[in-house]
């Protein structure tokens, strides 16, 4: 897949970044350059390799279910932009 | 696929369901689950996404999704994979809600449903998988004081442990669609794996509704969002087939999108889509590692299973020969099905305990919208009062008395029976002199009564005990009255 400069428009739109018009093209150029390695990875032959979703062959530690964190209200609402009635403020949000 | 057909349509089904799980500590935090408290108290540093922490899988999480898979005859994932599905929302602090996608906790399973006409459909899970809740918006509250409203952010939920179950889209119409989520409703409650209380969101349901002519593709699909209660579930999937079936007709197209359902004006409306906004960009969480559940830890939970909802319609039709409709019906919730089976304890008879429950208790129950859970007679109250039925204290009318005061707090049933005198005479001496009484008050009546046949005599002694009855204020045992005047009135 060739990326282009609408696509990399659309995905920094996607994730909220904020890349100018003229940025665009060198970006695209770059970001195609990667895919192509990846192209390159994808001949490998891995049929007989599992797929891998996390590179340390270890298992995700799980905790007891008690209570242990702190009460951080009054730590975290004053460095909020805006907060009222122990509620953080955002722009209204209409559905 | 159902095979009922409306005007000529079929309707397809499919429902996400999500569940909240009943730990006391969220799914990646040792925050606490707790509702109702100060806005925000609940919101640790993980659940509201600070750099530099990292989440850690709650245990009992993990077991609850395994408990449901089981329960449901699923295939477990014995390893499972968190991801991040990324999109902004200001109830979303991380930007992204971890859930699973690609290798999901549980697998695909499936859930008998009964219908009203007594049969049964098989609705099949596709999976169901774990994920993280996310905080409240709260639109109404805020204002910046220049007619401008602003939303409050209420992040106490953001990291509730869900389970999302996905079914196949197998029911065909609202009333498949309501049992199956009722059937869900029961074996989560059952299980012990979610509180089951609807009013606070601990379930809520999405619903994939298409409609197609029989024989022909799948209709496009549109989703209707957030629906928080059975009968609400159900309204909207009937207002939305028939929009459906309404715009092919008119020979307009179904559009892809995502509905809003509104319960107090029973109408629906399309939410704002944006081109893009499935394009989540899933990927694999690189701060969790893939879950591994062990078959040493499956076989323990399996062989702790409590009995499930199907298991305990077996047994009432077993043990208390009742039938598999009552039994159906009083197994279908937890909290029925506790209430229940109290009742039947104390009261030493499930038969009686069993009309009482699905006759005057519901009726008075959904007269005043409660639950059963929050019932004013209790199952200890109304297990007494069939004792009292069974040993011919009281008859089955004062019953129904004694209950009404009972709901109405005047004490338990003993307690109401002695202080309104509404024991069953039992001494025969005393009911003899009433039934003379009303001999001597009748002569017409009496000579009636023996002029008459056999046939007649049973009608005509219905006066009498009207008139025996209304003398002892209803406190006469009636059989006894009827044996009584039997023998006097015989010429």
């Amino acid at each position: 897949m060739a990326i282009d400069s609408q696509v990399v428009a659309r995905v920094a739109h996607l994730a909220r970044l904020r890349v100018d018009d003229d940025e665009t093209g060198a970006l695209s150029e770059r970001l195609n350059e990667i895919l192509g390695m990846v192209d390159q990875l994808q001949q490998a032959d891995v049929s007989d390799v599992e797929p891998l979703a996390h590179p340390l062959e270890v298992s995700q530690p799980l905790r007891d279910d008690r209570v242990t964190e702190p009460d951080v209200r009054d730590k975290v609402l004053p460095i909020a932009p805006a907060s009222e009635e122990g509620c953080f403020l955002v722009p209204r949000v209409i559905e | 696929m159902s095979s009922s057909l409306h005007n000529g349509w079929e309707v397809v089904i499919g429902l996400e369901v999500h569940v909240q799980l009943a730990t006391r500590s969220k799914i990646f935090s040792g925050a606490s689950t707790a509702t109702g408290d100060e806005p925000n108290s609940h919101a640790s540093l993980i659940d509201l996404g600070m750099p530099g922490t990292l989440p850690v899988v709650n245990k009992e999480a993990i077991r609850n999704a395994v408990r449901f898979g089981l329960a449901i005859n699923a295939d477990i994932g014995r390893r499972s994979v968190f991801e991040r599905k990324n999109y902004f929302y200001p109830d979303l602090p991380k930007g992204y809600q971890t859930t699973q996608l690609a290798e999901p906790i549980v697998g695909a399973g499936e859930v008998v449903i009964r219908l009203e006409d007594g049969t049964e459909k098989t609705v099949r899970i596709h999976h169901a998988h774990l994920e993280e809740d996310a905080g409240k918006s709260l639109h109404e509250a805020f204002s910046d004081g220049m007619g401008h409203g602003q939303t409050g952010i209420d992040l106490n939920r953001a990291g509730t442990p869900l389970i999302e179950i996905v079914s196949e889209p197998d029911m065909g119409n609202a009333e498949e669609a309501v049992a199956y989520a009722r059937k869900l409703h029961a074996i989560v409650t059952s299980l012990g794996i979610c509180d089951g209380d609807m009013s606070q969101g601990n379930m809520r349901f999405d619903v994939n509704i298409s409609v197609r002519r029989p024989g022909e593709p799948l209709g496009t699909r549109t989703e209707t969002k957030n629906l928080n209660s059975f009968r609400f579930m159900e309204k909207a999937i009937k207002l939305e087939v028939e929009r459906q079936i309404d715009v092919l007709e008119d020979g307009g197209k179904i559009v892809q999108e995502t509905r809003l359902y509104n319960g107090d004006t029973n109408t629906a409306r399309s939410m704002r889509t944006k081109e893009d906004a499935n394009d989540y960009r899933y990927f694999p969480c690189p701060d969790l590692l893939p879950v591994l559940v062990s078959e040493e830890e499956i076989g323990t939970l399996r062989a702790e299973l409590p009995e499930l909802p199907d298991a305990r319609e077996a047994r009432y039709v077993e043990q208390y020969q009742l039938s598999g409709y009552d039994a159906g019906l009083l197994s279908g919730s937890i909290a029925t099905a506790r209430y229940f089976e109290a009742a039947a304890e104390h009261g030493g008879d499930a038969k009686l305990a069993a009309n009482w429950v699905m006759g005057e208790l519901a009726a008075k129950l959904n007269s005043e919208d409660k639950d059963i859970a929050d019932s004013p007679v209790s199952a200890e109250q109304l297990g007494q009062l069939i004792l009292r039925l069974k040993d011919g204290t009281i008859s089955s009318k004062i019953a129904k008395q004694v209950f009404e005061a009972c709901w109405n707090g005047e004490g338990d049933p003993d307690a109401i029976i002695e202080a309104k005198g509404l024991k069953q005479m039992s001494d025969t001496g005393e009911l003899e002199k009433i039934v003379d009484q009303v001999i001597a008050d009748s002569p017409a009546q009496v000579e009636d009564y023996r002029n008459a046949d056999d046939a007649k005599r049973k009608k005509k002694i219905g006066y009498f005990v009207g008139q025996v009855m209304k003398a002892t204020q209803g406190k006469a045992n009636p059989q006894q009255v009827n044996q009584l005047l039997q023998q006097k009135l015989a010429p």
